[in-house]
């Protein structure tokens, strides 16, 4: 049998099987690194850069970065986590989140990063981008407000329904998801409640309707601990997001 | 009568005095008062200055989001609009009843809203007038000095409003905005540990609510030349009975009486309260006049609230009030009582109700339940209705919703409680400018007068603006040299013009 190989994050060694990345290795092991776009059912993404860590000093999105023996992984540094503020920081202003009417509240993932981070305030002006909500679906309803760009709804959409009813249009700051229907609504796809890309929003854009505020507080996932702590228990034992 | 001193004949001959911002009430008012030179008053206005907007901002939302998002209308009684709004959600979903346990636990969710409201007004924002005098020292008359004068009282009042708050707690999940009413029913039940935490101080809180019936009984009785005249007017009153006539805060059917006590109308189905009630938008104020449709503009406007819920209702269900009330309505002798500052004796009589009805309901077996929710049967057709009413702290609160097949909420109307109040407010405050301002020179004192006479009323002013679309606006543009350029107006009815 041989020896399982090692890399360190934060100064705790961390095993890892040949092929994982850096955040699988950490997850699996029970360490939370922050993470928006990245979900363990698909490929990695890189893009929203929350989960950057600094590999031998030297700034990598631990979940592109394959996981090497010997690697000196930090994460939880003032400099990492004054980025990671940030970027959840802007985040929040680019879309419309109001936390206190969402239903997504206390299960949702940029709350709670938001929470984990120490975010008392957006920080920054607010963008109020205007991006109306799509109620055409009988079962599902888009709220784009909410939307973190992430592209989990493209890529469960795309590779996993193989139907392709979601995407990104435009570039920048005007980067908006769309539907991929000649009218643009959901109604006039063949998405269905069943839909893995009905499964994967981490925030509150893609919600099933008529069931908002079923889980009282204190019951939802990240009422009592923080998400941190919630993901990095719930992957020692499984792959989870 | 009602629009006595309203509006000055010649107001640019006067002079102006402001009370910005009216305190220890909730949100933000402002009273302006135009005198002559010799102290003459005019003009009395009570003008709500804050804007929100609810109404508007709801449409386009899902419905089911309505009762968390429009709660956020008040930090004080969120409960009553979450709780409005679901029911006028029940309805629109075609639901007629919800199961025990959800019906029960909306019930105690409200009635500690009506314990910790009332307990917040008498004790923290009402009773440093009532205990040391309207015109007594400015720096102690607030409830740091109650505490340090009567430490029992302020104990008690903030001990009350803790209790409140935490049936509010377990109830709805949270202290202030929880989510645990839902269209259909409640997301939550009591667990026995909760029930238990909160039977433990039951009986405590019900014996401090009298003693608080007992403290405003004693005031107003031991000094009738100042309780029974100060800010006296007679009007209609209105409120929510049960079929048998009784006090209920939750549920029921509008009941008006007039200024003698005889009945406008009685029993009258809620969703139709359109055929019974109108608003009026008047240029100078951001909040509505509402006024009994049969009785017209002039002679329709009416009181809600403690005061006239005390006097509407023929009996209230539990022992302890009902024995406060029919001592209340006996000091009337046989007449309805008027009196502004009886709205102080009326609310603590609700406070002991809503104590009473929170120890019955929590030796209710039902409220630990776990069937929680019904679905129904929406009407078909483009949109779906509903309306829900609801006696909140400070009145009679109406939430009116339609709803598209896409789920969307289409239109939103609110009449909050203190829109039903605002002509009985400007009335009390014309009253007391008459009695005690007229020909005086003003001081802090006196003008304080003026404050107590609108505190009486409970007033959340910031829940009770939502005018927009009708909202009378003026935009002026002004030169350095002060000189008006520009100036647009849009009258009540939308209509702008450029001057």
């Amino acid at each position: 049998m041989s020896e399982k190989k090692t890399f360190t994050l934060d100064g705790d060694d961390v095993a890892f099987e040949p092929g994982q990345t850096i955040i699988q290795a950490a997850l699996a092991a029970g360490k939370y690194i922050p993470h928006l776009c990245y979900h363990p059912e698909f490929k990695p993404h890189g893009s929203c850069k929350l989960c950057t860590v600094k590999i031998n000093g030297r700034p990598a999105a631990s979940c592109t970065t394959a996981a090497q023996p010997g690697l000196s992984v930090e994460s939880e540094i003032p400099e990492i986590q004054d980025q990671r503020r940030t970027m959840v920081q802007m985040l929040l202003v680019e879309g419309n989140h109001f936390c206190p009417s969402c239903e997504k509240s206390g299960n949702c993932m940029l709350q709670g990063l938001a929470y984990d981070l120490g975010i008392m305030s957006p920080h920054f002006p607010q963008i109020f981008p205007t991006r109306p909500l799509d109620a055409s679906h009988a079962d599902v309803f888009l709220d784009f407000d909410r939307c973190i760009l992430c592209e989990l709804c493209v890529r469960a959409s795309t590779e996993v329904d193989h139907k392709g009813v979601f995407a990104l249009s435009g570039r920048g700051i005007n980067k908006h998801l769309i539907v991929n229907a000649e009218s643009g609504k959901l109604a006039d796809t063949d998405f269905a409640l069943t839909d893995k890309a009905a499964q994967v929003c981490p925030v509150g854009v893609i919600l099933k309707k008529r069931v908002g505020f079923a889980v009282p507080i204190g019951k939802r996932r990240f009422d009592a601990t923080p998400m941190s702590v919630v993901i990095a228990e719930e992957s020692k034992t499984k792959e989870t997001v | 009568m009602t629009y006595e001193l309203e509006t000055a004949a010649n107001p640019e001959q006067l002079r102006r005095v402001a009370i910005d911002p009216v305190s220890r009430v909730e949100g933000h008012g402002k009273v302006t008062i135009l005198l002559d030179e010799n102290n003459q008053v005019h003009q009395v206005r009570l003008h709500i200055v804050e804007f929100r907007g609810f109404e508007r901002f709801i449409q386009g939302r899902p419905y089911w989001e309505v009762p968390v998002m429009v709660q956020r209308l008040c930090g004080i009684c969120p409960v009553s609009h979450h709780l409005a709004a679901s029911k006028a959600l029940d309805v629109m979903l075609g639901i007629k009843q919800v199961t025990p346990t959800a019906d029960k636990m909306r019930r105690l969710m409200h009635y500690g809203q009506m314990l910790q409201s009332h307990a917040l007004h008498f004790f923290h924002l009402s009773s440093p007038d009532l205990l040391f005098g309207f015109d007594s020292e400015v720096a102690k008359r607030n409830v740091v000095g109650v505490a340090g004068a009567h430490p029992e009282i302020a104990k008690k009042g903030v001990l009350l409003r803790k209790y409140g708050q935490e049936v509010i707690r377990h109830t709805a999940g949270k202290r202030v905005h929880g989510t645990a009413s839902v269209p259909g029913g409640v997301n939550k039940s009591l667990s026995s540990a909760e029930r238990a935490e909160l039977l433990k101080d039951a009986y405590q809180m019900v014996a401090w609510s009298r003693d608080a019936v007992q403290i405003i009984k004693q005031l107003h009785t031991a000094t009738p030349e100042l309780y029974d005249v100060f800010g006296h007017f007679e009007s209609n009153m209105m409120g929510l009975v049960t079929p048998t006539g009784d006090l209920d805060f939750y549920h029921g059917a509008l009941r008006a009486k007039d200024a003698d006590g005889k009945i406008i109308f009685d029993q009258v189905d809620y969703q139709g309260y359109m055929d019974v009630v109108e608003e009026e938008v008047r240029p100078w104020s951001y909040m509505k006049f509402p006024f009994l449709k049969q009785l017209g503009r002039e002679n329709g406007w009416y009181k809600v609230g403690p005061l006239a819920r005390i006097q509407n209702c023929d009996q209230i269900p539990t022992p302890l009030a009902e024995g406060e009330r029919k001592e209340f309505v006996a000091y009337g002798n046989g007449k309805p009582i008027h009196a502004t500052l009886a709205y102080h004796w009326a609310r603590m009589i609700e406070m002991l109700f809503a104590a009473e009805m929170i120890k019955d309901l929590l030796h209710d077996d039902d409220i630990e339940g776990k069937d929680l929710m019904v679905t129904g049967t929406r009407k078909p057709g483009t949109e779906a209705e509903g309306v829900g009413v609801i006696e909140a702290p400070r009145g009679t609160l109406f939430h009116h919703y339609r709803v598209g097949e896409d789920d969307l909420v289409t239109m939103a109307n609110l009449i909050v409680s203190t829109t039903n109040n605002n002509q009985a407010m400007n009335t009390a405050v014309r009253e007391v400018a008459k009695k005690y301002l007229n020909g005086k020179e003003l001081t802090e004192g006196l003008l304080n007068h003026i404050e107590v006479a609108i505190r009486a009323y409970d007033p959340c002013l910031s829940c009770a603006t939502h005018a927009l679309g009708q909202m009378p606006l003026e935009v002026s543009l002004i030169d350095a040299a002060g000189t008006v350029i520009d100036q647009v107006t849009r009258n009540a009815q939308g209509i702008c013009r450029i001057e």
